[in-house]
C-alpha cells in the first residue's frame, strides 16, 4: 500500500506490505533505528513514540494507522535538524535532564522512557513521585532501578514549565 | 587532575550523548549489504526425540535460502557449546557433562532449544518459511522440578543419572558435632526462585564471510567478545581467532545473560559462510524467555548452631542447584566456587560445610545472573541468622554485630575457603540503622497498624567475592581460562591518549570511568582520552565483564599501563632535561627535574619524533598491562528493608530501603549509586515480583511480560544509598566493585521484612499477594 507520513518534521511517501508495523516502518525503512524494540507484546514500552503528539508503542500500530500523521521520534525532539550544532545545547530538556540525573545506564529503554515522560510532563497533571511512577508504569527499565529516572522526569518537568513561560 | 573530572568525581557520562539522541549502536542497529534474516526453529517439547525434519515446503517460500538443522552442523565437524568450569565431585571425580551441541542433533531437551536455522530475504520470509518446516518429534517424559531430579531418570544418554556432581566445601565433621552439641539450633527451607535476567535489549547476532580472505566477522550482543571468540575458535572450531573477528558493540543490558556463548551466534556465524551472504538474527522478547540462560533455582536445607551466648558454633547447608538441560558456559561455577565460598558471610561462624547437587532438568540452561551464587548464599546466611534472632528472643541488629568479624579481625581467614582482606561491617550497620531510623520503627509500625498494614523490618548483611583471581587458583579449582584483564594506553604523538580494554561496558559507563582513571593518572584533560573496548579486531584481549570485575581488574591493568607509559617518559625526560632518570618526578601530567618541566604531550611528540631520544629506547609510548589479581575483592554492605503488608489483599509495598555498602574507593560516585539503584530493583522483583516456572510437562508458564513480572517504577520506592570506604588493599585503585551488591544483599533483606510483618518464617520467594493473602488467612 501507498503511505505518506510525516516523520520528524519530514515527509515520506512510501509503499509498504499493508502489515507493517510503524516501528518497523521506522527502524527497517526509514534506518530510525533510536526506537527500539524490546517485547513482542506491547508491554515494555521500549518502542514509544510520539504520534501527533501523543506517546504510542510504536509496536502495537500499523504503518496504516499513522498515514497523513506526525510521527515525532527520538531522533526528532530537541533543537529542529538543521539548527542543530552538536552541542548539548540541541537536547530537549527531557534528554537533557536524563543524562543529568544518570538516568540511563545501557540506554536501551531511554528513547521510549523519554518519549512517554515528555507526553506525562506536556499533558499537564500534577507531578510528584507517585504520579511520575504511576505515569512510568509501561515503560521497563531493567537497569537504572528507576529512581534516578523519576528524578529525570520531575526535573525536566520544572524546566519545560520554565520554558514554557 | 582536576577535580572534576578526576577520580572521585561524579562525572556525566560521554556514552550518554548517543542513547538520549538515539544514535546508539546496539547490534539489531547494524545493518550491512546482501543481509539476510535468520529465525531459528526451536522446540516445542521439554524432551523428545528429533525425528525426520522435512523442509521441502519451507523452501519453496519465496526469499527461503536455506534450511539448516543439527545434523548438517555435526556433518561439518561444529564442535560442543562448552561449559568453562570443571567442578569435581567431593570424591574427586569430574562432573558429568553432557554434550551440548549448537543445535539439536538427536534429541531436544527443553522447551525453545535450537534444533535448526531458517535463512531468507527477509524476516517475514524466514518466519514464514519456518512455520512450514515439518518436524517430527517423539515426545519423553520430562524432568522439571528442581528437588526430584537427581532421584528421576537420567534426561541425557550415557549419563548414568542426572547428577552433574556432588560437590562440598568445609569441614562435615566438626560442623555436624558442633551442631550436636550447640545449645540451639535453627532450621530452614529455602528455595531460591528461577529468575529470567530480561536485559532490555534481546540477545542479537549479524555475522558476515568474505570468501576472498577467509574472514568471519561476528557482531553479537556480548559481555565477552574475546572469550566468545576463543569458544569459537578452540571449540566449535569455526574458524582460527586471527580469522574471526568479534565485536560487541552497544549492549543493552545483560546482567550476566550475555557472558555466555550461546548456540544462536555460533550458528549464524558457521551459516554465513554456508548462504554466501550475512545473516542477522535478533531474539524476540518469547525467545529470550525461552532460550536465554536462566538464574538462580536453588533449593537449600540451612541449620545454623548458637551457643548459650547467641554465638554461631556451626553453619551447614544442603543445596540443589538445578543447573538445566545443559551445562551453560560457567553454569557449574555458580552453585558451587561462587556460592558455597560465601557462606560465612560476614560472620566468625568457626564450623561450615556445604553440600551442592547440581542437577540435570529438562528446563534452560542456568547460569551467572547478577550475583551469581552470592545472592543464594547471602539469602542462607541473612535469613537463617534472622530466624535464629527471632527464635531465640534476640535483636536481629545485636545477634549480628555479637558475630560479625571485628575491623582488626583482618586478614580473616574463613572455613569455606577464602580470605576476606579488609571491612568493617560495624561502620556500615551503624551508618543504615541510621539512615533507616530503626529506633523510629516501633512508631511507624504503629502508624501502619492504623491503616490496615501490618509493617515490618529486615535486615541483611551481605559479603561478595567480586574480581575473581587469582588466574593460577582459579584454573587449579577448574576454570577454563584465566581471569586477568589486559589494558593497553597508547598516547599518540599529539599527546592525546587511546585507551584499549578488554572489559566491555553494556550500561556501566566505562567509557566514562575508565577516562577517569587514565586523566587522572597520567595528568592528561579527561576530554583527551578515549575508550575502545568490545572488539577482538583492536583490543588484543580481554575476559570481558561480570562478577563486578571491570574496574577492580581492567581498571589495574591501566593502571600498570599507566605507570609503564609514566616509566618509559621518565627515561626519555631525563634525557631531553640531560639528567638521569632517578631525578625525574612525574606530576600531573609533567615530568620534572629541579626547575626544569617537561609536559606528557611533549614527550609523546619526543617519542614518536625522536630527534633528541634516548638511544637504547624504542621510539613510540603505547604500552600494555595484563593484571592478574591476587586475592578476590570483598564488597560488603548493609541493607534494611521496611515493607507494608495490606491485611485485605495480601499485597506487600516495599516502602523503605536503606542500602548501605563499601565498595572501596570510588571513582564516579554518580555511576557508583545508579548501579545500586539497579541492583537493589532487581532483589526486590526478585523478592517480590519474579518468578520462572515450568509446568510439569516442562512448557514456560512465565513466557512473556504478561507472566513474568518484572518490576515498574511504581513497585520500587525511592532507595536511599550510601557508602563506607575500607580500601582494598591489594589492588592498585583500592576499588572493590559496585555492580551486584544490590542484587545480593537485598533479596534476604525484604523477606526477612516481609517475614516479620507476617510473623512467620514460611515466606517463598517471590512473596506475591496470592502466598501473603494465604497465610494471613491461614490457608
Ligand atoms: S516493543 Fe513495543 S512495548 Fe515492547
Ligand atoms: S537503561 Fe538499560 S534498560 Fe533502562
Amino acid at each position: 500500500m501507498n503511505l505518506t507520513l510525516t516523520v520528524n518534521g519530514a515527509e515520506h511517501s512510501l509503499d509498504v506490505p499493508a502489515n507493517t508495523l510503524l516501528v518497523e516502518l521506522l527502524r527497517t525503512r526509514l534506518r530510525l533505528t533510536g526506537t527500539h524494540v524490546g517485547c513482542d507484546t506491547s508491554q515494555c514500552g521500549a518502542c514509544t513514540v510520539h504520534l501527533d503528539g501523543c506517546a504510542v508503542k510504536a509496536c502495537t500500530v500499523l504503518a496504516a494507522q499513522a498515514q497523513g500523521r506526525s510521527v515525532t521520534t527520538i531522533e526528532g525532539i530537541g533543537r529542529p535538524n538543521g539548527t542543530r550544532n552538536g552541542s548539548p545545547d540541541d537536547l530537549h530538556p527531557m534528554q537533557a535532564a536524563f543524562r543529568d540525573c544518570h538516568a540511563l545506564q545501557c540506554g536501551f529503554c531511554t528513547p521510549g522512557m523519554i518519549l512517554r515522560a515528555m507526553e506525562l510532563v506536556e499533558s499537564g497533571g500534577t507531578l510528584d513521585n507517585r504520579t511520575v511512577r504511576e505515569g512510568l508504569e509501561g515503560n521497563i527499565c531493567r537497569c537504572a532501578g528507576y529512581h534516578n529516572i523519576v528524578k529525570a522526569v520531575l526535573a525536566a518537568g520544572d524546566a519545560m514549565q520554565e520554558q514554557s513561560r | 587532575m582536576s577535580t572534576e573530572t578526576g577520580i572521585g568525581a561524579a562525572v556525566k557520562r560521554r556514552e550518554d550523548l548517543r542513547f538520549i539522541t538515539g544514535r546508539g549502536n546496539y547490534t539489531d542497529d547494524l545493518n550491512v549489504p546482501g543481509q539476510t534474516c535468520g529465525v531459528f526453529l526451536r522446540s516445542p517439547y521439554a524432551r523428545a526425540k528429533i525425528g525426520a525434519i522435512d523442509a521441502t515446503d519451507a523452501l519453496q517460500v519465496e526469499g527461503a535460502l536455506a534450511v539448516f538443522t543439527g545434523r548438517d552442523t555435526a556433518t561439518d565437524g561444529l564442535g560442543d557449546l562448552p561449559c568453562g568450569w570443571l567442578v569435581k565431585s567431593k570424591d574427586g571425580s569430574d562432573m558429568a557433562a553432557a554434550p551440548h551441541p549448537p543445535l539439536a542433533v538427536s534429541q531436544v531437551n527443553y522447551v525453545g532449544e535450537p534444533y535448526g536455522l531458517v535463512v531468507a530475504e527477509s524476516l517475514a520470509a524466514a518466519r514464514e518459511a519456518a512455520e512450514l518446516v515439518a518436524a517430527d518429534f517423539e515426545e519423553l517424559t520430562p524432568v522439571v522440578a528442581t528437588a526430584e531430579a537427581a532421584e528421576a531418570s537420567p534426561i541425557h544418554e550415557g549419563l548414568k543419572d542426572n547428577l552433574a556432581y556432588d560437590w562440598e566445601l568445609g569441614d562435615e565433621a566438626a560442623t555436624d558435632s558442633a551442631l550436636a552439641t550447640a545449645a540451639h539450633v535453627t532450621r530452614l527451607d529455602l528455595t531460591n526462585n528461577r529468575l529470567i535476567p530480561n536485559a532490555m535489549e534481546p540477545r542479537a547476532a549479524l555475522a558476515t564471510f568474505d570468501p576472498a580472505s577467509g574472514n568471519y566477522e561476528l557482531r553479537t550482543t556480548s559481555q565477552n567478545p574475546h572469550l566468545e571468540r576463543l569458544v569459537l575458535s578452540a571449540f566449535v572450531r569455526i574458524a582460527p581467532e586471527h580469522k574471526l573477528r568479534v565485536v560487541a558493540p552497544d549492549v543493552g543490558g545483560g546482567f550476566g545473560s550475555k557472558i555466555f556463548v550461546y548456540a544462536e551466534e555460533t550458528v549464524v556465524t558457521w551459516a554465513a559462510a554456508k548462504v554466501g551472504r550475512p545473516i542477522k538474527w535478533t531474539a524476540e522478547r518469547s525467545e529470550a524467555f525461552l532460550a536465554d540462560a536462566h538464574g538462580r533455582d536453588h533449593v537449600t536445607h540451612a541449620e545454623l548452631g548458637l551457643d548459650g551466648a547467641g554465638r554461631f558454633t556451626a553453619l551447614k547447608a544442603r543445596t540443589t542447584a538445578n543447573l538445566g538441560a545443559y551445562l551453560s558456559t560457567f553454569g557449574s561455577a555458580v552453585p558451587t566456587y561462587l556460592y558455597g565460598t560465601l557462606l560465612a558471610g560476614q560472620y566468625k561462624t568457626p564450623n561450615i560445610h556445604v553440600q551442592t547437587h547440581g542437577v540435570y532438568t529438562n528446563t534452560a540452561p542456568v547460569d551467572a545472573y547478577r550475583g551469581a551464587g552470592r545472592p543464594e548464599a547471602t539469602f542462607v546466611v541473612e535469613r537463617i541468622v534472622e530466624a535464629a534472632a527471632r527464635e531465640t528472643g534476640r535483636d536481629p541488629v545485636e545477634l549480628r554485630r555479637l558475630n560479625m568479624i571485628e575491623p582488626d579481625d583482618f586478614p580473616y581467614e574463613t572455613p569455606v575457603a577464602l580470605v576476606y582482606d579488609t571491612g568493617n561491617y560495624q561502620a556500615s550497620l551503624d551508618k543504615a540503622l541510621h539512615l533507616a531510623d530503626y529506633a523510629g520503627f516501633k512508631q511507624r509500625r504503629a502508624a501502619s497498624e492504623t491503616r490496615g498494614k501490618r509493617r515490618g523490618i529486615g535486615f541483611s548483611c551481605y559479603i561478595e567475592a567480586c574480581g575473581l583471581a587469582p588466574s593460577q587458583l582459579a584454573i587449579q579449582l577448574g576454570a577454563g581460562v584465566g581471569l586477568y584483564e589486559s589494558g593497553e594506553v597508547r598516547v599518540n604523538p599529539t599527546g592525546s591518549v587511546t585507551v584499549f580494554t578488554g572489559s566491555h561496558s553494556h550500561g556501566q559507563g566505562h567509557e566514562t570511568t575508565f577516562a577517569q582513571v587514565v586523566s587522572d593518572k597520567l595528568g592528561v584533560p579527561f576530554d583527551d582520552v578515549e575508550v575502545v573496548h568490545g572488539d577482538t579486531g583492536r583490543v588484543e584481549f580481554g575476559l570481558g565483564t561480570y562478577g563486578s570485575r571491570s574496574l577492580a581488574v581492567g581498571g589495574s591493568a591501566l593502571i600498570s599501563a599507566s605507570e609503564k607509559i609514566i616509566a618509559k617518559g621518565t627515561r626519555i625526560a631525563a634525557h631531553m632535561m640531560q639528567t638521569e632518570p632517578t631525578n625525574v618526578a612525574f606530576e600531573e601530567g609533567a615530568f620534572i627535574s629541579g626547575n626544569q618541566r617537561l609536559t606528557l604531550q611533549e614527550v609523546a611528540f619526543a617519542s614518536y619524533v625522536p630527534a633528541d631520544y634516548p638511544p637504547d629506547l624504542e621510539p613510540g609510548l603505547s604500552e600494555k598491562a595484563f593484571y592478574d589479581p591476587e586475592n578476590f575483592t570483598y564488597p560488603a554492605g548493609a541493607h534494611i528493608a521496611e515493607v507494608e503488608v495490606d491485611e485485605a489483599t495480601g499485597v506487600v509495598q516495599l516502602v523503605n530501603f536503606v542500602a548501605v555498602d563499601d565498595f572501596g574507593h570510588i571513582i564516579n560516585p554518580m555511576i557508583v549509586d545508579g548501579q545500586v539503584h539497579g541492583g537493589l530493583a532487581q532483589g526486590a522483583g526478585q523478592a517480590l515480583l519474579e518468578h520462572g516456572i515450568y509446568d510439569a510437562n516442562g512448557q514456560l508458564t512465565t513466557g512473556s511480560y504478561m507472566d513474568y513480572c518484572m518490576p515498574r517504577a511504581d513497585d520500587v520506592p525511592d532507595f536511599v544509598v550510601d557508602t563506607t570506604v575500607t580500601p582494598c588493599t591489594h589492588n592498585p585503585l583500592g576499588v572493590k566493585g559496585c555492580g551486584e551488591a544490590g542484587a545480593i544483599g537485598s533479596p534476604a533483606a525484604i523477606i526477612n521484612a516481609v517475614t516479620d510483618a507476617l510473623g512467620t518464617e514460611d515466606i517463598a520467594m517471590p512473596a506475591t499477594p496470592e502466598q501473603v493473602w494465604r497465610k494471613l488467612s491461614g490457608l
